[in-house]
């Protein structure tokens, strides 16, 4: 009998290719995603070697960060946005990878598009250059964020040197009620954490209001670990996992398939593993969520009143939160449910799945997005796009006033041409309120799409709840 | 590869927690496709009014910063994004090392990856630290990394930790990528074993 482990365990256990006293272990990776952002230097420096990709079939590039999503015009911001997507397609023309190119019907995010190709298994090890690549652990799959000098290594060895992160669990008992969703969860998580709070560990989110979740929901609790400063977040797979995954296009078929599904199996966490910190929230506690400040840890049930610094008994907290508020243009103990915004913002790897805009379209149907407020949706993938107008999504959003986009990752990261201006408030379904993060000079509220619905309706932030 | 060994030098202090990579470099600026010039672009946002001119009273652009190496930060260093350009623009703008209670993951192993030493210190350092900086700008610490040792201004020293294979890189420029190269015959055996 082995002693029994935890997911992450199975999982580090079967990629450690060798590990010698005093070094980091030698870990193999399965799937490795790149995008244009992260991967010119690594390129750059695989050629100034003469050395080639090791596995190009297990490398998989994308066109987001950079690219346009105003519909129709496919102009880029600028000539250096344009130069970088030219070094990615002629680097993965020159290396043999494949390329998801901008205007191929398997464009996307590329944290979209891995789990709706099928690319992105249970038990695999995932890495991107890329900090939200923690979203693909929802498969039960160790996925994290790389620097580019890894990508590097990757490219040329398909290896990493990792030392052993710790783990965490997360345990969610209860139910979400109506109106909250999982993105509401992983925000008052963060809260709870902090964002430097899970710093060294690998998450593993547990319990009947994980279970409960859909694919897509997973994805969206996973992809905001890395703002509680976890190394990856993980879900064990499940009927779900598979159900999802079953049919996709790259996922093994046959034998092959059966085979899969047989070792998924193996994975989840054995019962009397021992994880080195565990945490417990309950799920029927947390309501729809709002960040007031500029990080993701800065969040507070929409409802509530903004926190005094004068509470903070901590001199460098209160002034981060003086800061804070300074910089959000906020007053200490207001409310913020009626703060007029500008903007809303329905896109990002956390919330551009199908779920997202179906829950969104749910609430706009037949209203109007207020007068004075854009809202842009940008579905996360183009198959994400094309599925939404099957359905006739992109009608809903366009009758209410909203704008329908390209797929990308658009105003979350605000470097390619979509971005809110100096001291503009949006409410956002992305992951990151820091300073000027949509824009030099941005505000950013972070909530879930039926919030982020709701409030553009009223014009400002609102409760989803009473509309549904 | 670059080295590091030991390091003596005046601190710039930038006492706010949870800096992360978007404060560090702004991302509208990683359309680049090098690794050169980011220097001028390291805390863009905060360093540099509307119309470009510095703001003088950001840390950075102290008259006594010129010329330091070391940033004395607050907690939770370089949360975020994976971005490497971060410390290729700390490096740039002439950092060797930084000290906090804690840093980002990603952050920090990008950060050995370019000779930007990470050095983490307890709390009630890190608070004598920048009161003692608050008290004397012309401050000068000195950091060791064969010893792991920070000398600190009253007298005496604090060790910090740093993982024994990134040391070993550092002192003695062991390139990260030929030693995962040299691993060749074991990912070849590891590929040709898997379970398909
Ligand atoms: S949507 Fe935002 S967080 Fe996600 S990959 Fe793109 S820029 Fe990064």
């Amino acid at each position: 009998m082995t002693a029994p482990r935890t997911l992450f365990e199975k999982v580090w256990a079967s990629h450690v290719v060798s590990e010698e006293p005093g070094c980091p272990a030698v870990l193999y990776v399965d799937l490795h995603l790149v995008h244009e952002v992260t991967s010119p230097q690594a390129f750059s420096g695989l050629k100034s070697r003469g050395l080639r990709l090791r596995r190009p079939e297990r490398t998989v590039a994308t066109m987001d960060h950079s690219i346009p999503t105003r519909p129709g015009g496919l102009a880029m911001v600028d000539a250096q946005a344009q130069n970088q997507l030219r070094q990615l397609e002629a680097n993965c023309t020159e290396f043999g990878v494949e390329l998801h190119a901008l205007g191929a019907s398997t464009q996307g995010i590329v944290h979209v598009i891995g789990p709706e190709l099928g690319l992105t298994q249970p038990g695999m090890t995932v890495v991107c250059g890329d900090s939200h690549t923690s979203t693909h652990g929802a498969f039960g799959a160790l996925a994290f964020g790389i620097g580019t000098s890894e990508v590097e290594h990757v490219l040329a060895t398909q290896c990493l040197l990792q030392s052993r992160p710790k783990t965490l669990e997360v345990r969610v008992d209860g139910a979400l009620a109506k109106g909250t969703t999982a993105k509401d969860l992983i925000l008052a998580l963060i809260a709870k954490l902090g964002v430097g709070g899970a710093t060294g560990h690998v998450i593993e989110y547990r319990g009947e209001a994980i279970r409960a979740l859909d694919m897509e929901a997973r994805m969206t609790v996973c992809n905001m670990s890395i703002e509680a400063g976890a190394r990856a977040g993980m879900i064990a797979p499940d009927d779900v996992t598979i159900d999802f995954l079953e049919g996709l296009a790259r996922v093994p078929q046959g034998e092959a398939w059966d085979r899969a599904v047989a070792r998924w199996r193996a994975l989840p966490t054995d019962e009397g593993a021992v994880f080195d910190r565990s945490v417990t929230i309950d799920a029927d506690a947390i309501g729809p969520m709002i960040t007031y400040g500029t990080n993701p840890g800065m969040g507070m049930p929409i409802g509530a009143r903004l926190p005094r610094p004068e509470e903070l008994s901590d001199p460098a907290a209160r002034a981060q939160l003086e800061k804070a508020l300074a910089y959000m243009g906020l007053r200490a103990g207001q409310p913020l449910l009626g703060k007029a915004i500008d903007v809303v913002f329905l896109g990002s790897c956390t919330n551009s799945r199908l779920s997202d805009l179906r829950q969104a379209a749910e609430i706009l149907r037949k209203r109007k997005v207020a007068k004075g407020v854009r809202m842009l949706v940008v579905p996360g993938s183009a198959a994400v796009k094309r599925q939404a107008e099957s359905e006739g999504l992109d009608r809903v959003f366009l009758e209410a006033g909203a704008e329908w986009r390209e797929p990308g990752c658009s105003m979350c990261i605000a470097m390619n041409g979509d971005e809110l201006t100096q001291g503009q408030y949006a409410v956002s379904t992305s992951n990151r309120n820091f300073e000027g993060r949509q824009g030099k000079g941005s505000r950013t509220f972070l909530a879930s799409p039926l919030t982020a619905a709701a409030s553009a309706i009223a014009g400002a932030v609102a409760d989803p709840r009473p509309l549904l | 590869m670059p080295q590091f060994t030991s390091l003596k030098s005046r601190v710039i202090a930038l006492p706010q927690a949870d800096v992360d990579t978007d404060q560090i470099i702004p991302a509208r600026f990683l359309k680049v496709t090098d690794k050169e010039g980011l220097g001028a672009l390291a805390f863009h946002d905060w360093r540099y009014h509307e119309d470009g001119t510095p703001r003088p009273d950001f840390p950075l652009n102290l008259a006594e910063s010129r010329g330091a190496q070391i940033l004395l930060a607050g907690d939770n260093f370089g949360c975020g994004s994976s971005r490497e350009h971060a410390p290729w623009a700390l490096v740039g703008f002439g950092l060797r090392a930084v000290i906090s209670t804690s840093f980002a993951d990603i952050f920090r192993g990008n950060a050995l990856k370019n000779g930007l030493l990470p050095v983490v210190v307890d709390a009630a350092t890190h608070r004598a630290l920048f009161e003692e900086r608050g008290r004397d700008a012309t401050l000068e610490l000195s950091v060791d990394l064969a010893t792991q040792t920070l000398s600190l201004p009253w007298g005496g020293s604090v060790t910090f930790p740093v993982d024994a294979f990134a040391k070993r890189c550092l002192l003695d420029g062991v390139d990260e990528l030929g030693y995962l190269l040299g691993h060749e015959a074991a990912i070849a055996r590891f590929e040709a074993e898997r379970p398909t």
